[in-house]
């Protein structure tokens, strides 16, 4: 398959540079248990495979990777800026060459009133204004996009987390400032991404190498499935599906994969104690044999299948 | 008319679930479905589609590999780091990355650069067992979902005014980002499905705290409340000091999985049942607010 072939180069090129792999999980639809198999991915392949992995958050919108991890010790934490121009209308001579350069209509001119200003939330900080006016009359402020926090765990693995300030539109440009952030030298990187089919989870999948599908047996959870699939197939990434809540809902998603020719790396089953403890934060306490095993044959269907595409 | 917009922060809390259950009772009332990104009420609705429309999320550049002269301006302005030498050494643009700013088009000298419009998104105007539904399809990794968001729920706003319709019912995105604000501004009153759990706790207080900001009235349920009685206290707690109208919480039983199954809402697949039950009360509630 054509993906596999792109996909599967990019990654034998990263694993003869530097035996590295990033892994992004994914789900389309929301609620599907990314965070919870991003979690114990990162706790499992920490203990099985003596290797050094960190966990990222890149929900940024909803960080709560966090809540499951406790404790863990801060390592360093910074605010990250969106550099928004102002126009110093003292300067400007009401031209509107940077309003008109302004693709995202966030700049508004009203000649006559002397007026000229930059509307926070349509800034998409591009710099064209900046290049436009010929008067040198706007300068870029930051204002806080959010901030990345680097932890330790318990285990010594790092976790990373982006947190968006709240009000603020611009998602996807903390999530690249986070990506940026993190440590490269990890042998394996586990991002969390968020949920939807958008630009937040094109910017998070767009280096990784493989990408865990997240879905549950319901009919939401299979058509945001499909359609984050096809997103996948145009960024040409190799993937596979977990099923989780495996039980409920119908059989559907089964024959899509099988249709499809998707990989199913494996079936976490619906219950209702998991329920509860995972709304209490409780995820990696007295963690039940069926569970770590399944977690297990993921990351071994997940290794063989990177692997598979190394050799391909 | 009164426009309610159903928000979570966390995804998977039940929006639509509620949004679905909801049409069941509602009377005269326009839907939109603002989960641009992942929309699901239309398996429950069956919409008969009677409106295309295209939507384009912006353009993006693309270089003349035979005019560019390789001068590197290009590269240097994107701040986007949408341009890379492709492995004949002349600058490439990743769709993925481009903003569609027209920044490079605008500065190169040898004008190498266009931008081409990209019209992936689509919406529709549909006639439901319900009503009307407003929805959309966005493609695969575009962007500007906020600004698709705000496209579709004016046109639920204008046949909203030509019906005389009661309600808008949006149902939300998660998150609180950029279409989440494009469902939240301007709305009459914002309903939050809170799912106890601590990470759905956390994210209801980060969207109360971006719906605050703009001002516009809360209310809360809480579902599947008996998954984790404890942090349903926790969460009454907050609401309580936030002075948040608690109107009901719905408990959490499978029979909901099962009716989507059926492309069925609750209250249509099992009128009896517990969660028809609280979602009547939260209903009767909301409507006359």
């Amino acid at each position: 398959m054509e993906i596999d072939r792109i996909g599967g180069l990019r990654l034998v090129l990263r694993h003869q540079k530097n035996n590295t792999m990033q892994l992004a999980i994914a789900s389309g639809k929301g609620g599907t248990g990314k965070t919870t198999v991003a979690v114990f991915l990162f706790h499992f392949w920490a203990k099985y495979k003596n290797r050094s992995v960190q966990l990222v958050d890149c929900d940024v919108e909803e960080p709560n990777a966090a809540l499951f991890l406790s404790p863990l010790r801060m390592k360093n934490k910074k605010t990250v800026y969106q550099y928004i121009p102002e126009i110093d209308t003292w300067v400007c001579t009401f031209c509107k060459k940077c309003s008109e350069w302004c693709t995202f209509n966030a700049i508004t001119i009203v000649a006559n009133r002397k007026f000229a200003e930059v509307d926070n939330t349509l800034c998409h900080s591009c710099g064209a204004c900046l290049v436009a006016c010929p008067e040198n009359a706007l300068t870029e402020k930051p204002h806080p996009l959010g901030a990345i926090t680097h932890y330790i765990t318990e285990d010594g693995n790092f976790f990373s987390e982006g947190r968006l300030e709240v009000g603020s539109a611009m998602q996807t440009m903390l999530i690249k400032a986070l990506k940026k952030e993190v440590r490269k030298k990890e042998n394996i990187t586990i991002l969390d991404s968020p949920p939807g089919t958008s630009c937040p989870v094109v910017e998070t999948a767009a280096d990784a190498d493989y990408v865990i599908l997240v879905t549950e047996p319901t009919p939401f959870g299979l058509h945001d499935l499909k359609i984050t699939v096809e997103l996948l197939h145009e960024l040409q990434k190799p993937f596979g599906v977990v099923v989780n809540k495996a039980g409920l809902g119908s059989t559907d998603v089964y024959a899509f994969l099988e249709e499809n020719n998707i990989e199913l790396l494996g079936e976490i089953p619906f219950s209702r104690e998991f329920a509860r403890r995972y709304s209490a934060g409780e995820l990696l306490k007295e963690i039940p044999q069926e569970l770590e095993k399944i977690y297990r044959n993921i990351i071994e269907s997940v290794l063989k299948s990177t692997q598979k595409t190394v050799e391909a | 008319m009164k426009e309610i917009t159903i928000l979570s922060g966390k995804g998977g809390a039940g929006k639509t679930s509620v949004a679905a259950a909801f049409a069941s009772l509602a009377k005269n009332t326009v839907y939109c479905d603002n989960d641009v990104d992942a929309a699901d009420l239309h398996l429950i609705f069956n919409p008969e589609i009677q409106e295309k429309h295209d939507f384009s999320s912006g353009s993006k550049a693309v270089i003349d590999p035979e005019k560019c002269s390789v001068c590197g301006l290009c590269t240097e302005h994107c701040r986007f780091d949408a341009i890379h030498l492709n492995k004949n050494g002349i600058p490439e643009v990743n769709p993925f990355q481009c903003e569609g700013c027209r920044l490079c088009e605008r500065i190169c000298p040898e004008q190498a650069i266009t931008s081409i419009q990209f019209n992936n998104n689509k919406w529709f105007v549909s006639k439901t067992r319900f009503g009307p539904l407003i929805h959309a399809r966005m493609g695969a990794g575009e962007e500007n979902s906020g600004r698709l968001v705000t496209e579709i729920r004016k046109k639920a706003k204008e046949i909203a005014a030509e019906s005389a319709a009661d309600f808008i019912i949006n149902d939300g995105p998660p998150g609180i980002g950029c279409p989440v604000i494009a469902s939240v501004t301007g709305t009459g009153k914002v309903l939050l499905v809170i799912e106890p759990s601590l990470s759905g706790l956390h994210d209801a207080k980060r969207l109360f705290r971006l719906v605050n900001s703009f001002h516009i009235p809360v209310e809360a349920v809480i579902n599947k409340f008996d998954v984790n009685e404890e942090l349903t206290l926790e969460t009454e707690k907050f609401l309580n000091e936030h002075q948040i109208p608690l109107l009901g919480k719905i408990p959490f039983d499978t029979v909901l999985v099962e009716s989507m199954v059926n492309e069925q809402t609750i209250v249509e697949f099992d009128p009896g049942n517990r969660i028809s039950t609280a979602i009547k009360s939260i209903w009767k509630q909301l409507s006359e607010n």
